[in-house]
């Protein structure tokens, strides 16, 4: 078939809302569009694990210890879930890791700030993850089947990372003027991160329109910054705490919440390598990997030796 | 100082290594259904994937029973011979019950 032919296909397809699979004919722009996003959701899955098990130790009861080790857990099992869908484009595990390690592909810049008390495993939880969310609910009708079908897996366990961290800062709202304070503080630290997740403004955000017109992305940056920030002014309410926004009120016009001015400067600065945490996470992944490396090695040789027929080398000897 | 502020990377290329090897995972949700297709891992040996196909795909008990297949004993259909494989099927409406029409005072068929 002519490319042209195969383009159509493809057009149609996506428009009809059937999926594409991996062996499908797609464009090497889609493909190549989409390999860069899966992964660098997959490393900021995996990323995200470190700035959580920093309070794995030190949670202050056996249950919240028991849960955030769950909620850690789940995350390292989600960067599984997307690695594999990417894996699907034609990329090896490897290449992924490598470019992560040589500090040439990004992941989220959330996950380059520190947690510095208790009260951020609940701003993470109910900000971070709430952004998160918002953002991967719309991901399950993407039109590449396996990063829908990634989706649609981590959404499902995704809620309770968001609720058990709106249960953390609840908790702490309503105990000693101190606890609240530490809750408060950490909002405070935790919101504008937050709500740069959602990337830069659509009119700065090149590759929106096409991923739009691809359906890989159902909503823009913008619209979808506006919904969380909707949802989250109200429920701080219910924690008798602030979002730290002068300029947040309600307006009843556009029927959304006004809110200030994101300091973009702040937010490239981090995407590029100059956040409070950025060398820090980096080196503890690397380190991981590095130290991992006699473990997956020797798994492997293991494996090879068992398989062997040859029971000098170790092989099984299959009764005659 | 300079040298402190650079981000330490990775001058390891995993280039020359081989992953460990993909696996296909199929879980079984609950007795009496069939295994499904759940997703993939990669693990050294067939038991290896089976214990990590329990803390990827069921730690919140969507299954019973774990299949694990090496990814490169799968052989698919290809999407170009989808027409010549599926479309002769078309033309065949007879195979459907909805094909014949019965007299109204036909029962229990």
């Amino acid at each position: 078939m002519e490319i042209i032919d195969l383009e159509k296909t493809f057009l149609d397809k996506i428009k009809e809302e059937i999926k594409i699979e991996p062996k499908d004919w797609m464009p090497v722009q889609y493909r190549k569009t989409l390999i860069r996003q899966i992964s660098q959701h997959a490393h900021s899955e995996i990323v995200g694990m470190l700035p959580e098990a920093n309070w794995i130790t030190r949670a202050p009861s056996l249950k919240r210890k028991a849960i955030l080790i769950a909620k850690v857990q789940d995350e390292g099992g989600h960067g599984l879930y997307l690695y594999s869908a990417a894996e699907t484009l034609n990329i090896s595990r490897q290449e992924m890791i490598d470019l992560l390690h040589q500090g040439k592909a990004k992941y989220s810049s959330i996950f380059n700030y520190p947690t510095l008390s208790w009260a951020d495993m609940g701003a993470i939880g109910w900000l971070v993850d709430g952004a998160a969310i918002m953002n991967q609910v719309p991901l399950c009708r993407c039109s590449f089947g396996p990063y829908s079908r990634a989706m649609i897996r981590i959404c499902k366990e995704e809620s309770f990372h968001q609720r058990q961290g709106f249960d953390i800062l609840w908790t702490l709202s309503r105990g000693s003027e101190a606890q609240k304070q530490m809750a408060q503080d950490s909002i405070n630290r935790w919101w504008w991160p937050s709500i740069m997740m959602f990337g830069p403004n659509d009119d700065a955000s090149p590759h929106t329109k096409q991923s739009m017109d691809w359906k890989i992305k159902r909503f823009s940056n913008d619209e979808l910054r506006q919904k969380f920030i909707d949802v989250c002014a109200e429920q701080v309410k219910l924690l008798g705490l602030s979002l730290p926004d002068k300029k947040l009120k309600w307006n009843e016009q556009r029927k959304h919440y006004d809110f200030g001015e994101i300091d973009w400067q702040e937010f490239w600065n981090v995407v590029n390598g100059n956040g409070p945490c950025n060398k820090e996470r980096l080196a503890a992944r690397v380190k991981a990997h590095e130290e991992g490396a006699w473990v997956r090695e020797a798994a492997m040789a293991f494996a090879e030796k068992r398989a062997s027929p040859n029971p000098s080398k170790g092989g099984e000897i299959v009764a005659a | 100082m300079n040298k402190e502020n650079k981000i330490k990377t990775s001058n390891i290329s995993n280039a020359g290594k081989k992953d460990w090897p993909l696996w296909e995972i199929f879980i079984r949700s609950k007795q009496g259904l069939d295994h499904k297709h759940a997703g993939s891992l990669h693990a050294a040996d067939a038991q290896m994937a089976i214990e990590n196909a329990r803390d990827v795909y069921t730690r919140r008990m969507e299954g019973v029973s774990i299949w694990v297949v090496e990814s490169k004993y799968i052989h698919a259909s290809s999407p170009e011979e989808s027409a010549s494989l599926y479309d002769p099927a078309n033309d065949k409406a007879y195979r459907h019950p909805t094909f014949y029409e019965l007299p109204e005072e036909v029962k229990y068929m």
